[in-house]
């Protein structure tokens, strides 16, 4: 697929703003705080209704609107469909699918499907465990749009759960002292072991509930892990050259029998790993209970990322988790690209000024049959020629964004000569 | 800002839930144009409304005097009870008059969030009601999200331990009737598939 028309209103730094895209390679040059990334988070807020910048929708608006539009018109099998949505923050986000409105903003997902790499991806390697796995619940959705139900039905468990055991937490602890803290009964109120007990029984509920929802959310990671891990050794070994046999193994919260056989790589079936979770829970009760906490479920889960025997984080240098991070995206995209049939955008934000130019010239090789790729760069020289070539190159200048005929963009190669042009050429 | 009992009334209405400033607005202005008798018709069930209403002592629905109408009536079969969160869910399954038995209303769904637990909830009342033994049916009708499931979980297991000859169910999810099958979201028509049923031909 393809975007073809994207249009803006209120988003990010932009009043207004249309863009015209074509398949292949399109180029966005601009310096520093123009506007770049803008272009193509809004995009990427098509796809995953999320930006990859920031976890609130407030930022995405334009400083003093109550409101931005992001639209689309996407090509797939020669079909175009538009996709709009209004991000109002601090109330839910209303989205159009061609003229009619949908139910939720949620129906629309699946329609533009993308592939962002940005600076932020670093995290995929270097940062927490819970970017690891937004990376792979947010792929889930991108494949499968129906995970995104079980994965905010986990979250809502996981709050209820939480407040249930932050309330407990003081009946279990005060043990000794009666009088201390508020849950202290008054006359004709529970007594504390009475209390205990009404709450484990409550807690027992949301354990079944947790270990439903969460052994499907756990089913569906190991699968697609499973269905990355090949297309990432060879991504990986593709952008750095080497044989470095890169790999990413589930660690899991789980009791440690069943650790050990998923981090082995093996997919159980989903009763099973209810089954397991349940198992966890109860062994971990009295921590959970003590510390009000939920210390089990694919919540508490992570990925390691390792590089021959040693793992990513902390033994890889810089350049090396770059391409890991840079492998990891690859790979998605390829593995969405088998799963649909179809293509999804590929967008590479501020990726080139990292890497060098063996690294560059094997991305761009990569890259060049993908039907449509989206690259921005500060400097346009940091891209290959071949890239630029093939397709075509914007400038984007302080919220404004120019054409340049592909000729130009060819001949260009200092970004003197092309800020000069967007100025002359606005819009 | 309008001036004293007009903003004090827009506001007041405001506090409604389901009622924006711009309807509390509305609806202001429309009983200060509306005939004096209307208005007092108004305050006096509003009066009334507090005054007189109470909870049936039995099953917690509202009540004009200790009992419901429906607990009261003879005619009921008093061996069979639904579970509901609110008095407003009595209201629509009276509608589909398919059930002669008599309800309990828990006053909510368990929510942590919300510091609900089962205690808050008409639970041990229930309890009561079904240690008489008369009761064989208990239907648990709470709502079928989150928190209504969690109840449902939680009711089912208390009333399997306790009463172990009772029969207990649960209003079955599914496809809307007279809706079309494309329009379901997939959470609904997976618990269609669930819950198919053999058909008798």
């Amino acid at each position: 697929m393809h975007v073809r028309h994207l249009t803006l209103k209120d988003f990010r730094s932009y009043p207004s703003a249309e863009l015209a895209l074509t398949p292949g390679v399109t180029t966005l040059v601009g310096r520093n705080g123009q506007g770049k990334t803008n272009l193509v988070e809004a995009i990427g807020y098509l796809a995953t209704l999320g930006s990859h910048r920031v976890a609130t929708d407030q930022p995405l608006v334009r400083f003093g609107a109550a409101q931005a539009i992001v639209r689309g018109a996407v090509v797939r099998d020669d079909r175009e469909m538009m996709v709009e949505l209004e991000i109002t923050p601090g109330r839910a986000n209303r989205a159009r699918l061609g003229k009619a409105p949908v139910a939720r903003p949620r129906d629309v997902l699946g329609t533009v499907r993308t592939v962002l790499f940005a600076p932020e991806d670093l995290a995929l390697v270097k940062g927490d465990p819970s970017e690891r796995r937004r990376f792979l619940d947010d792929l889930l959705v991108q494949r499968q749009p129906r995970w995104a139900g079980v994965r905010s039905d986990y979250d809502k468990i996981l709050k209820q759960r939480g407040a249930l055991l932050k309330q407990a937490a003081p009946l279990f602890r005060t043990r000794s002292g009666k009088g201390a803290g508020r849950h202290t009964p008054r006359a004709g109120e529970p007594t504390t072991a009475e209390a205990r007990e009404s709450a484990l029984h409550t807690l027992d509920v949301w354990d079944t509930h947790l270990a439903t929802v969460g052994a499907q959310l756990l089913y569906a990671r190991l699968r697609l892990l499973r269905d990355l891990v090949p297309d990432l050794a060879e991504c990986y070994d593709a952008v750095a050259e080497t044989d470095a046999n890169a790999r990413a193994t589930y660690k899991s919260s789980l009791h440690e029998d069943a650790a050990k056989r998923l981090a082995e790589g093996e997919v159980p079936e989903i009763e099973e790993l209810r089954v397991a979770i349940l198992e966890s829970i109860e062994r971990v009760r009295d921590q959970e209970v003590e510390r009000g906490v939920c210390l089990v479920g694919p919540h508490r889960d992570d990925v390691v990322l390792s590089l021959g025997d040693l793992p990513a984080k902390g033994y890889a240098s810089h350049g090396e988790s770059w391409s890991f991070a840079l492998g990891l995206k690859l790979a998605a995209y390829r593995l969405l690209r088998r799963d649909l049939g179809d293509d999804p955008v590929l967008i590479l934000d501020d990726v080139f000024a990292e890497l060098d130019t063996g690294r560059r010239d094997r991305l761009a090789e990569l890259v060049a049959d993908c039907e449509q790729v989206l690259i921005t760069a500060a400097v346009g020289a940091d891209v290959p020629t071949r890239l630029r070539e093939s397709g075509h190159t914007y400038a984007v200048e302080l919220g404004h964004v120019s054409a340049h005929p592909p000729s130009a963009a060819a001949a260009t190669d200092a970004v003197e000569s092309e800020s000069e042009s967007a100025e002359s050429g606005d819009e | 800002m309008y001036e004293g009992a007009v903003q004090d009334l827009i506001d007041e209405l405001g506090r409604l839930p389901g009622v924006g400033p711009k309807s509390a607005q509305r609806i202001a202005f429309h009983l200060l144009q509306a005939d004096a008798e209307d208005v007092t018709r108004l305050v006096t069930a509003l009066t009334e409304v507090k005054a007189k209403v109470r909870f049936c002592e039995e099953c917690g629905n509202v009540a004009q005097g200790e009992r419901c109408r429906i607990c009261a009536d003879p005619r009921r079969d008093h061996s069979a009870i639904c579970v509901v969160e609110e008095p407003k869910d009595v209201v629509a399954i009276e509608r589909t008059r398919e059930f002669r038995g008599t309800y309990h209303v828990l006053g909510g769904a368990i929510s942590p969030i919300d510091g609900i637990g089962p205690d808050d909830l008409r639970v041990r009342e229930l309890m009561q009601r079904l240690a008489g033994g008369e009761v064989q049916e208990v239907i648990i009708a709470t709502d079928p999200n989150l928190e209504g499931e969690a109840t449902a979980t939680y009711l089912s297991r208390l009333l399997r331990t306790t009463v172990p000859d009772l029969a207990v169910t649960r209003l079955a999810s599914g496809l809307p009737v007279g809706g079309d099958l494309e329009y379901a979201d997939e959470v609904t028509l997976g618990r269609a598939f669930e819950g198919r049923r053999r058909v008798d031909a």
